[in-house]
């Protein structure tokens, strides 16, 4: 579930974000977003950040790769411009593999680059949380927890107290969109 | 990933005598430092970049005055139509291959030490392949015409002849270039970001901003970061193994003997990868030191590079067994000759020889740790096996067409200015290149660092 707006706490280390989504789930809180400045693959089990869709994406894109690739040889030198040469076939298919290759290639790792970019919906130069104080940290050494007020359980004061409970240094509104 | 390195207790080993990384940086010092190059340059950092860019401009000069007055002014003839510039092709693409074998082999073995090493070597693929693609284009003669390799529709209905290793090469040699830079960048957006947060001055917060995507280190984004790249590391594996096996195929598709062998897809692929660890070593080398970074790129980086210098030495031997048994074995008059007579004996035996003390030899120093970790062994090891996998490619290109079927059609070949200048600018070029990235990138992936740093806290690992 993605957080809008509510409350974002920063806590001073890896094992905090941890131990705060933890927490949080156990509370009952859904719309838990969290910001790091490395990947804690840890924090994403419990909120129900799923497995990336990504990977059949890419096949697609490979055999898509792969089909052009072959495609468009085969459309070159069998069909538009055959030439003769030494009594050689005409349509050698050992010969039309390694672009091939390289085709399949290029088009899946295509497809993985403006595959993060699309399911991100990035490039998005501006987040409603940049406008937080010391944010500007996460990407260095601060690791930072949203409420969304999307959240059944949000209540202002209430989750305010539940962040700085769990050892925040600071808990701040995020500015609406 | 390095947090996907397996189960925790799995990794859970007795404190490692050669640690990857030595102390315990907290993320905040680590980013200071990582970041510190971006601020300013180190002194004679300005110096060498005028150097190399003088060298660049000789470089763009050499090849302006070939565009002008056409390949005669290099030293090519009939028989030794390929050269240097097909030489300077082939090493700078394998060089590159390093590159890719660090950033993509080594993340899907799980290699930690991998992790402060990646992004130079991926920097060096780029630069290298750069340089590489500049030669199959002057080669052409008339390289205004290089976009009839690529197939489109064109109104005079002639298409790319894929029955032919050259547009094979132009198709792996473009493929591995565009994944090379998708791979590089992806690793970069998160760094980009940090460097966006920290660095003084709106102007440079914004171009940094732009590049950084919008970058904001939520979990989901880490988690489709996760995926992309290590899809593309899965992808960039077997292409990289496809290229430099592509462009043996120039050679061993023709009839050429000395060329004409199915030992070498994985003969160029070794080849490609030795000289490449050889060049890494020396960009990581003067870049710690200048930087005082022992304590990210410590020993055991170092030592591993070298004991891969080792083994590709071993496997560079052995391909030149075989090659060489073959030609006897096969029966083959004309490649008999070319290699138990030419080569061992003939005009440019002396370079044949040279190489084979450079590659064979050379790396038989690594034997002993203290040489595998001693920096000036190894900077002096590298720059004799580049020089030596030059030599090779030098050997059998030139070696090979200067000799063939026909005593009466065989001829020398000398290099001229314009060649030499060439090669020297374009070692200038990747120098520069190189020089423009530690000033302006973080080279060194720091949320890769801070994982690094998080799991060797996590398991508890004392070093």
């Amino acid at each position: 579930m993605s957080a809008r707006g509510g409350l974002v706490a920063e806590l001073e280390s890896a094992d905090a974000l941890e131990a705060a989504v933890r927490a949080l789930h156990a509370l009952g809180y859904r719309a838990v977003e969290t910001f790091a400045p490395l990947d804690l693959p840890a924090t994403e089990a419990s909120r129900g950040v799923g497995r990336s869709r990504l990977g059949p994406y890419v096949f697609g894109g490979g055999v898509v790769g792969a089909v052009l690739g072959y495609g468009i040889q085969w459309y070159a030198d069998v069909r538009a411009f055959p030439v003769a040469v030494g009594g050689r076939p005409l349509h050698p298919v050992p010969a039309f593999i390694p672009a091939t290759f390289e085709a399949t290639v290029l088009c899946a790792a295509l497809t993985a680059f403006i595959g993060v970019l699309v399911t991100l919906r990035l490039p998005s130069l501006w987040h409603p949380v940049f406008e937080v104080d010391g944010f500007e940290r996460a990407s260095a050494d601060r690791y930072w927890v949203q409420i969304g007020r999307d959240d059944p359980l949000f209540e202002r004061e209430r989750t305010m107290a539940d962040l700085a409970s769990l050892g925040a240094v600071r808990v701040a509104p995020v500015p609406q969109t | 990933m390095t947090a996907t390195w397996g189960a925790p207790g799995l990794d859970r080993q007795p404190p490692d005598p050669h640690p990857v990384m030595l102390g315990r940086p907290d993320d905040a010092a680590l980013t200071s430092r990582l970041l510190a190059p971006l601020f300013g340059a180190p002194r004679g950092w300005l110096l060498l970049l005028a150097l190399t860019g003088a060298g660049t401009l000789a470089l763009f000069g050499a090849i302006g005055y070939t565009f002008a007055r056409g390949i005669g002014v290099w030293g090519n003839n009939i028989p030794v139509a390929w050269a240097f510039a097909i030489i300077n092709f082939v090493w700078w693409i394998g060089i590159g291959h390093a590159g890719t074998f660090i950033s993509a082999f080594l993340l899907l073995l799980r290699q930690p030490w991998r992790a402060s090493v990646n992004r130079i070597a991926e920097a060096m693929t780029l630069f290298a392949l750069t340089n590489a693609a500049l030669f199959p284009v002057l080669h052409l003669g008339r390289p205004w015409f290089v976009y009839w390799l690529i197939p489109y529709p064109a109104r005079f209905g002639v298409w790319p002849q894929f029955r032919s290793a050259l547009p094979w090469d132009a198709a792996a040699v473009g493929t591995y270039f565009l994944v090379s830079l998708l791979f590089w960048y992806l690793g970069l957006i998160p760094d980009l970001a940090s460097a966006r947060d920290r660095l003084p001055g709106l102007l440079r917060r914004r171009i940094y901003g732009v590049f950084a995507l919008g970058w904001r280190g939520g979990a989901r984004q880490w988690r489709e970061y996760r995926m992309a790249y290590l899809l593309l590391a899965g992808l960039a594996t077997p292409l990289v193994i496809s290229v430099h096996s592509i462009v043996s195929l120039d050679f061993s598709i023709s009839q050429l003997p000395g060329w004409h062998s199915t030992i070498f897809p994985p003969y160029f692929v070794v080849g490609a990868i030795y000289s490449g660890f050889a060049m890494v070593l020396l960009l990581v080398i003067p870049l710690r030191r200048l930087y005082r970074l022992e304590d990210l790129i410590t020993a055991r980086h170092l030592d591993n590079m070298a004991k891969l210098l080792l083994a590709m030495g071993w496997l560079m031997a052995y391909a030149y067994l075989v090659e060489t048994f073959i030609a006897w074995y096969g029966g083959n008059l004309y490649e008999r000759y070319a290699l138990l007579v030419a080569r061992p004996l003939g005009a440019y035996a002396w370079l044949f020889w040279l190489m084979l003390a450079a590659n064979v030899l050379t790396p038989q120093l690594f034997w002993w740790r203290r040489l595998r970790t001693s920096t000036p062994v190894l900077i002096g090891a590298s720059l004799i096996i580049l020089a030596g996998m030059w030599l090779e490619r030098f050997v059998i290109i030139v070696g090979s067409l200067s000799a063939d079927f026909l005593p009466s059609s065989w001829d020398l070949y000398r290099p001229t200015w314009v060649d030499l200048t060439i090669l020297g600018g374009s070692l200038c070029f990747f120098g520069f290149l190189f020089l423009l990235f530690v000033r302006w990138l973080p080279f060194i992936p720091m949320h890769e660092l801070r994982e690094l740093r998080h799991d060797l806290s996590t398991q508890g690992g004392a070093t």
